[in-house]
């Protein structure tokens, strides 16, 4: 008897990227399994809330609405658009959902869907002067924005000023609480997924890498730009909708700093362009801050500690790195 | 008579003028293009060819002067709207959408609005009209090269693939800037048929060119610039015999 080792994916794989010729379930299983679990998994954790507990189930929640800042920056930097302000659309999306509701008495199941759009449509309006510009000229003028508007509402004192708005209707029950950012980031993460490999995600990448060829093929890429923002605002102004009404209370803080950072960090961590790449990204950043909480003052030093020897090891990042592996593997075959 | 002739005028360029801070690139360059002629440029390096390619589709705005295309105005429009009328150019640097595959660079054409308006509404799978336009530029259509990725390929298929992606448009005039730039002999030897049968089936044609005998062989006439301005019109065969063209190239007596 002898063996041979023969990587899973020999019989599947055909010469050409992302093109697979599958013969047997078990072929199927192989390429469905990584997409299929971590699914199954997000959509039976929130059962589960009496194993682990509603801290953790919350942290679940916030995890999924960091996700999907990630995620909306990924589709930015598809485009060639680097973000430094995705608090820009959560603030956004707070507050027109928080005022919505603070001064017209709506119900969530109104406000919600209209402070994404009306987030996703302000937002756009607001970058649209700026989308000419590129790399860190466009980044600057993101991280700004939100401190702009943050000290406006203060030194204004509209919307609540520092107080903000409070009082705001509940959520109508905990499964919706739980389901509600799992299911928003899942549909984003495949449906980006979908997008960019689409004709149209082909146009948006071809704009990230040579604009001056797109325009030269009669695109105007300041719609498509244009486009791109007000589809990944969507994503981060329901975050900042939907947290309104499970904090109850919007106010200043919806600008803050760590909405836009968070999500470009776990971008980085989890591997640009990708969509896959941030959401794993957040998956480990924002569970592993709050497990850190153990460790008290120290907390920052180990989770910045953390974050530089992964990324310093990991440059590609996670998602690359595991997809490589997966694809390594390997299984013992008899050939004697 | 006179009216045919206006008629079968494509661009007409008149009294032309860019200054880059304070540096005359383009001084009062007037021409005018017929329908399927074959149109060359030359010059030496930095006598402003790319600029004059830049200023006909709109990537530089002129300081002065027009820029008449199908009888409009197309003075200082946007890149993507003159693309939009027709005028489809290569870039001197090539520089393809890297990350996708050679076929797949094509989409982004067919997916403008002048492309959808010519197929009526409707276009089918554009991957396929992608793989075939690749084949007109001479990409082997049963081999792996149409997929891979484009930052592996080749110079001579990148330029090659520049030429298809402008092809992809349906131009109605199309601009080389100096497509045979970095290609090989044997490479400028299997292109230059594919641009003498685009010419041959009507297609108007300027091509930017440092590679003078293969350009005189095709071309039906040939500008000369210097320091920006137009020093000679004519048949190639006269370029060859114009003393201001040798002294361009080979800088005259005068000025030692």
């Amino acid at each position: 008897m002898k063996f041979r080792r023969e990587r899973l994916d020999r019989g599947i794989k055909a010469r050409c990227e992302d093109i697979f010729a599958l013969s047997s379930y078990r072929e199927m299983l192989y390429l469905s399994l990584p997409r299929v679990l971590p699914v199954l998994i997000l959509l039976i954790l929130p059962l589960l809330k009496g194993v682990i507990g509603l801290y953790w189930e919350k942290v679940l929640m916030i995890t999924c609405t960091i996700a999907l800042l990630a995620l909306s920056w990924d589709l930015m930097a598809s485009v060639g658009l680097i973000s430094l302000g995705q608090a820009l659309f959560f603030g956004a999306g707070a507050y027109i959902t928080g005022f919505l509701n603070h001064a017209f008495k709506l119900p969530p199941i109104v406000t919600i869907p209209l402070g994404t759009l009306g987030g996703a449509f302000f937002c756009t309006l607001l970058l649209l002067p700026v989308l000419r510009l590129r790399g860190v000229y466009f980044a600057i003028v993101t991280l700004t924005l939100p401190l702009l508007l943050a000290r406006f509402i203060e030194t204004t004192k509209i919307l609540g000023g520092t107080e903000g708005m409070s009082a705001l209707s509940p959520l109508p029950n905990i499964w919706v609480e739980m389901y509600v950012p799992v299911f928003a980031m899942l549909i984003c993460l495949f449906g980006f997924r979908r997008l960019i490999n689409e004709d149209y995600g082909l146009v948006l990448q071809g704009i990230r890498d040579n604009d001056r060829a797109v325009m030269s093929g009669a695109i105007n890429i300041y719609s498509f730009k244009a486009q791109a923002v007000f589809i990944a605002g969507v994503a981060g102004a329901f975050a900042g909708a939907f947290m309104t009404h499970y904090n109850q209370v919007v106010g200043m803080a919806a600008f803050a700093m760590d909405y836009s950072i968070l999500p470009l960090t776990a971008a980085v961590l989890g591997g640009v362009g990708t969509f896959a790449g941030p959401t794993i990204g957040a998956f480990i950043l924002i569970p592993l801050s709050e497990v850190l909480r153990a460790v008290g003052t120290l907390r920052v030093v180990f989770y910045s500690a953390i974050l530089i020897i992964c990324v310093v090891g990991l440059p590609e990042g996670v998602f690359h790195y595991l997809r490589r592996k997966y694809h390594q593997l390997e299984r013992m075959v008899d050939v004697g | 008579m006179l009216d045919r002739m206006q008629d079968k005028t494509l661009l007409k360029v008149e009294l032309l003028n860019k200054n880059f801070g304070g540096v005359a690139a383009i001084v009062r360059v007037s021409f005018s293009l017929q329908e399927g002629e074959l149109l060359g440029i030359i010059g030496p390096n930095g006598s402003g060819k790319t600029t004059l390619v830049n200023l006909l589709t709109g990537f530089v705005k002129p300081d002065s002067g027009k820029v008449i295309y199908q009888g409009r105005d197309i003075t200082g429009k946007m890149p993507y709207k003159i693309a939009e009328l027709g005028i489809a150019r290569t870039f001197q640097m090539v520089k393809p959408f890297y990350q996708l595959s050679a076929f797949k660079n094509l989409i982004i054409p067919l997916y403008s609005s002048r492309v959808k308006k010519l197929k009526g509404g409707k276009y089918g799978d554009r991957d396929d009209v992608a793989i075939d336009l690749l084949e007109d530029v001479g990409f082997e259509r049963d081999s792996f090269v149409p997929y891979k990725v484009s930052s592996s390929l080749p110079h001579g298929y990148l330029k090659r693939l520049e030429l298809a992606r402008c092809l992809a448009l349906r131009p109605d005039l199309l601009i080389l800037d100096e497509l045979f730039s970095g290609m090989s002999m044997s490479e400028v030897a299997s292109t230059l048929p594919i641009i003498e049968r685009l010419n041959s089936e009507g297609l108007s044609i300027i091509m930017v060119e440092h590679r003078l005998k293969e350009l005189f062989r095709i071309a039906h006439r040939v500008i000369a610039l210097n320091f920006g301005s137009k020093i000679a019109d004519g048949p190639p065969r006269d370029m060859m015999e114009s003393e201001a063209v040798k002294a361009a190239y080979l800088g005259s007596e005068e000025e030692g």
